[in-house]
């Protein structure tokens, strides 16, 4: 009798560890499939960081704007980390107030283009006074002038596969993808907020705040506003680049989305 | 002898005579005690991690190094390093610590543990009864064996804050940093007078809960450190050891 009795409850232990693994693995593809799964999932961190991301992409709204505020609240202070690209390329363009520079835009879409800085300024031009916080703690409220990236990408003609859209900087030479390069998903890529930013504060965007143009990303922390682009290349794996983590941020311990 | 579970805990307490363990806590809150205290410890740490990245706060939606600062701790800033593994343990033990306290409040809800043990009688909060207990603490008087496995009114309100006021108002203050949050629920900020605001009411509400660990740990000591760290492991105390 006992004997049945612990097969039984052996089996039914079995089934039931069975069907919980099965589960979870359902469940981990339905939400990788639904883009629920942040692309630096990995190791002990990386509950946390899924657990975040994916319940923010169900529980918040798609569209939801960011705070917009007065010219009154603009910042007068609006520091920066970190330096423009160490390179003499880059010096070269900044010389000739980036006449020559160019924004390729390639990947998953129809038609690969490339832009020039006053091609991006005849485009509808979008402008926000919104907060930025860098994710060490401190903040500065700013207007931004640019063009929405969802105007950009439709240029392009985004396929429907696509899950990413990754941001370069100017090469450096110890960096070939950029010191600081990253990536958006679709839902904040489309985002009608999410800008790529040429002005600030009524100028031409200054150079410690990542000219000629910068992304703008004002649902995230500023680590996600990417600086200095070349490169806009759009992807439906986050594989391709360095480690696969969807950016250079997790690589030094920081997390791929920036929503918190 | 008094059997003081016959007191407060009579439904729950082992009914044979000669052993002087009575039950003091359930299997939920001993269980979510524990996962909470290293959760806890988790966010303590990590947290303190974040701050060394900008030991400064403010006041308002903005600021920054070069604008009015409403405290300067005397701390270096550390740039680059902790606040990256820092949020990454400070996420991982906000899920741990929030998913751990639903299950706590919940079951402290349908088991009537909140009602029973935590909320005080309307007698204990008359002013004479509030310092009757004040004053027995400040002479350091033990409190009888009848009144030991009870929480008095000090305790119980100190526990409601933790519970009802401090760790909700960490988590509304984190979800107010959140810059996709707030733009889904603005008011998170607003009321707060903006972001810096929330950061800094984060801080000094973590301080509270800081002071709460100690004076908690401090009381534990004081009250037979060994006992009540095996009541709250395996969930029975002696009563008496403690008073003899």
């Amino acid at each position: 009798m006992s004997k049945i009795l612990s097969r039984r409850k052996l089996v039914t232990a079995g089934l039931a560890t069975a069907a919980g693994a099965a589960g979870l693995g359902v469940a981990g593809r339905l939400a990788d499939r639904y883009g629920l799964i942040a692309p630096d999932r990995h190791f002990f961190y990386g509950v946390g960081e899924t657990l975040t991301y994916a319940s923010q992409r169900i529980l918040l709204p798609p569209h939801s704007l960011a705070r917009e505020f007065d010219r009154s609240q603009i910042s007068k202070i609006c520091p920066v980390n970190g330096g423009p690209p160490d390179n003499d390329a880059y010096q070269r363009l900044l010389a000739g107030g980036f006449a020559d520079w160019r924004l390729t835009i390639d990947g998953l879409v129809a038609r690969p283009a490339s832009f020039s800085l006053a091609d991006l300024q005849r485009f509808p031009a979008h402008t926000q006074i919104t907060h930025q916080a860098c994710e060490e703690g401190w903040s500065f409220i700013a207007e931004w002038t640019g063009v929405p990236l969802s105007y950009v990408l439709n240029l392009v003609g985004v396929s429907p596969r696509a899950k990413y859209v990754f941001f370069f900087p100017f090469p450096e030479k110890s960096f070939p993808l950029g010191k600081k390069w990253g990536s958006l998903d679709m839902p904040d890529a489309w985002h009608p907020q999410t800008l790529l930013a040429y002005g600030m504060n009524g100028q031409n965007l200054p150079t410690p705040h990542g000219a000629p143009v910068r992304v703008r990303v004002p649902r995230q922390l500023g680590f996600k506003s990417l600086k200095y682009l070349s490169r806009i290349t759009v992807t439906d794996t986050a594989k391709d680049f360095g480690k696969g983590w969807g950016s250079s941020s997790p690589e030094h311990g920081f997390s791929w989305y920036g929503g918190i | 002898m008094v059997r003081a579970e016959s007191v407060y805990l009579s439904g729950r307490a082992e009914r044979i005579s000669g052993i002087p363990d009575s039950e003091r806590h359930a299997a939920v809150v001993r269980i979510t005690h524990w996962i909470n205290a290293l959760s806890f410890f988790g966010l303590l740490v990590s947290g303190f991690a974040i701050l060394l990245a900008h030991p400064r706060f403010y006041w308002g939606e903005a600021g920054a190094v070069g604008t009015p600062s409403l405290l300067d701790l005397p701390l270096p800033f550390m740039k680059g390093g902790p606040s990256g593994w820092g949020r990454n343990l400070h996420f991982l033990s906000a899920w741990v610590g929030v998913l751990n306290g639903c299950l706590y409040v919940l079951s402290g809800i349908l088991t009537r543990h909140f009602r029973r043990d935590l909320l005080p009688s309307k007698a204990d909060l008359g002013w004479g009864s509030i310092s009757r207990v004040v004053s027995g603490h400040l002479r350091f008087e033990r409190p009888g064996v009848e009144t030991s496995l009870a929480y008095d009114v000090l305790q119980r309100l100190t526990y409601l804050a933790v519970v009802f006021v401090l760790l909700p108002v960490m988590i509304w203050t984190g979800f107010a940093m959140a810059p996709a949050i707030v733009s889904a629920f603005p008011a998170l900020v607003t009321v707060l007078g903006g972001q810096q605001s929330a950061r800094t009411i984060h801080f000094f509400a973590s301080d509270l809960l800081v002071l709460f660990l100690l004076v908690h740990l401090t009381m534990v000591s004081l009250a037979g450190f060994r006992n009540r760290v095996r009541a709250m492991i395996t969930g029975r105390g002696a009563a008496r050891v403690e008073h003899t």
